[in-house]
């Protein structure tokens, strides 16, 4: 049985969980607890603090492993571990926070350092009334144009799916280089 | 879809830059920033906007206008401020052109001699950018950018000033200001004069602001109650007094700097073990139709 890993990764409260939930076919292996500050509390109840797992069976010797980081920055040792031998990345950005957005760019960066492994950006939450727009969200984050930023509602099934498929496509323009 | 936030997250560099990439035609409101006593998703304050301060006007990614809420921003103001008006002037000039719209004051104005039309955009143009290089200051302010605005609506005289330029001086200016600010980093020292404060002061010519600070300069007086008692900004104080202190004319005593931290030490390169796997074509492509597969 073969297996490949994508990384879903992001600031807290991006949306990455709820992401991996949407199309794993198993019940997503969480680690959840319940958060510690009053400020986080407000945000949400529960946040990931080891990694969320998900599964998607290609055929009877394919399986792909979707593993979602830690938000918070206290449990970000986590993330060299998660990051090892992954196909590819998808940094998940909640397009309605621009408080985040530094703190996604910083994510961007530390995991573009662990592997040369081609990624894409999801701004999450488009149908949120305040989520920035991806062409405001490149200029924001200072994505290369070269870089896919995808629209994405992390709650839908049909929008993870197309950030993934974007992901492979991406991989696959890599090995014809 | 407006484009909101607070300056803290996306300063006034970064809006403007992206403003000026994506050639946005709008308004840029900014606002006072209210402390909520909440704290938002980084564990900082939450602010929620106030009263608005400013607004700044675009056109296709330039710079067309900028106005300071609360304070009078007619062609008439804008010429006092540029020094082509007097204070009588243009008082005199408000009354008699109560109701006169800026383009057709304007007009007027050039018809008498008054001004040339030259005089009008260069102050016009220094009135906007003297409000938007002053908003570039600011860190705290809630904002929001809103498209499909009629901003050609009211009379005002807008000159299309080039994004780009304002982003570069600007820049430079918040670095100059960052280093005055390093430098007189306590507000709570006091100025004195210097040993042989004729000699310094022989043929030196100052000019409103820096005479008012100088008429403060005493031991017992801090340079923020200086700032207070003549009604200027921190900003405007310190660019002064740092000013001041380089020509020799006052001297201020600055407490210890604090040693620097240490430099954080770099973790060894960790991407000889997280090199990708390397998957063949054929195992993606698989991957790849099992997801399209999925509805």
């Amino acid at each position: 049985m073969q297996t490949v890993k994508m990384v879903i990764t992001g600031p807290y409260s991006s949306g990455k969980t709820e992401f991996i939930r949407s199309i794993s076919e198993i019940e997503v292996v969480s680690t959840e607890r319940e958060v510690t500050t009053e400020a986080e509390r407000r945000e949400k109840g529960a946040t990931t603090v080891a990694m969320d797992f998900g599964r998607i069976t290609v055929d009877d010797d394919l399986v792909l492993y979707l593993f979602g980081t830690p938000g918070q920055r206290r449990f970000d040792f986590m993330w060299e571990i998660l990051a090892e031998g992954m196909l590819g990345f998808i940094v998940m950005v909640d397009s309605s926070k621009p408080e985040t957005f530094r703190e996604a760019k910083n994510i961007l960066e530390t995991f573009r350092a662990y592997a040369a492994t081609p990624y894409v950006v999801a701004a999450n939450k488009q149908d949120h009334p305040d989520a920035w727009s991806p062409d405001d969200l490149r200029i924001a984050l200072r994505i290369d144009p070269d870089v896919k930023l995808l629209k994405c509602v992390a709650r839908e099934r049909a929008s993870v799916r197309d950030v993934l498929l974007e992901l492979l496509y991406a991989i696959t323009e890599q090995m014809d280089e | 879809m407006p484009i909101q936030g607070n300056l803290r997250d996306f300063s006034t560099t970064q809006l403007l830059n992206l403003i000026n990439l994506s050639g946005r035609t709008g308004v840029l409101r900014l606002y006072e920033g209210v402390s909520t006593g909440e704290r938002d998703a980084n564990n900082n304050e939450k602010i929620a906007p106030g009263r608005e301060r400013a607004q700044i006007l675009f056109k296709s990614g330039k710079l067309v206008y900028a106005m300071v809420a609360g304070q009078l921003n007619d062609l008439i103001a804008v010429l006092k401020q540029g020094g082509k008006l007097s204070e009588t002037q243009s008082k005199l000039l408000r009354e008699r052109a109560k109701g006169t719209g800026d383009k057709a004051l304007a007009m007027r104005l050039i018809g008498a001699n008054y001004v040339s039309r030259n005089d009008i955009v260069a102050c016009v143009q220094q009135y906007v950018l003297d409000i938007v290089y002053n908003a570039m200051a600011w860190n705290r302010e809630p904002f929001r950018f809103e498209e499909n605005v009629d901003i050609d609506r009211a009379d005002r005289i807008m000159v299309p000033i080039d994004l780009q330029n304002v982003i570069v001086e600007g820049a430079r200016r918040l670095k100059e200001l960052d280093e005055i600010t390093k430098h007189i980093d306590n507000l709570d020292l006091c100025l004195k004069f210097p040993e042989n404060p004729k000699e310094k002061y022989a043929g030196v010519h100052l000019s409103v602001d820096e005479w008012n600070v100088v008429k403060y300069v005493n031991p017992k007086n801090t340079i923020r109650q200086i700032a207070r008692a003549i009604n200027m900004s921190d900003t405007e104080i310190r660019r002064i007094v740092y000013g001041l202190e380089h020509a020799g004319l006052v001297e201020i005593v600055r407490p210890v700097a604090p040693k620097p931290a240490p430099m954080p030490v770099q973790s060894a390169d960790r991407s000889a073990r997280l090199q990708p796997q390397r998957p063949q074509r054929q195992v993606v492509n698989r991957i790849i139709e099992k997801l399209r597969s999925l509805g």
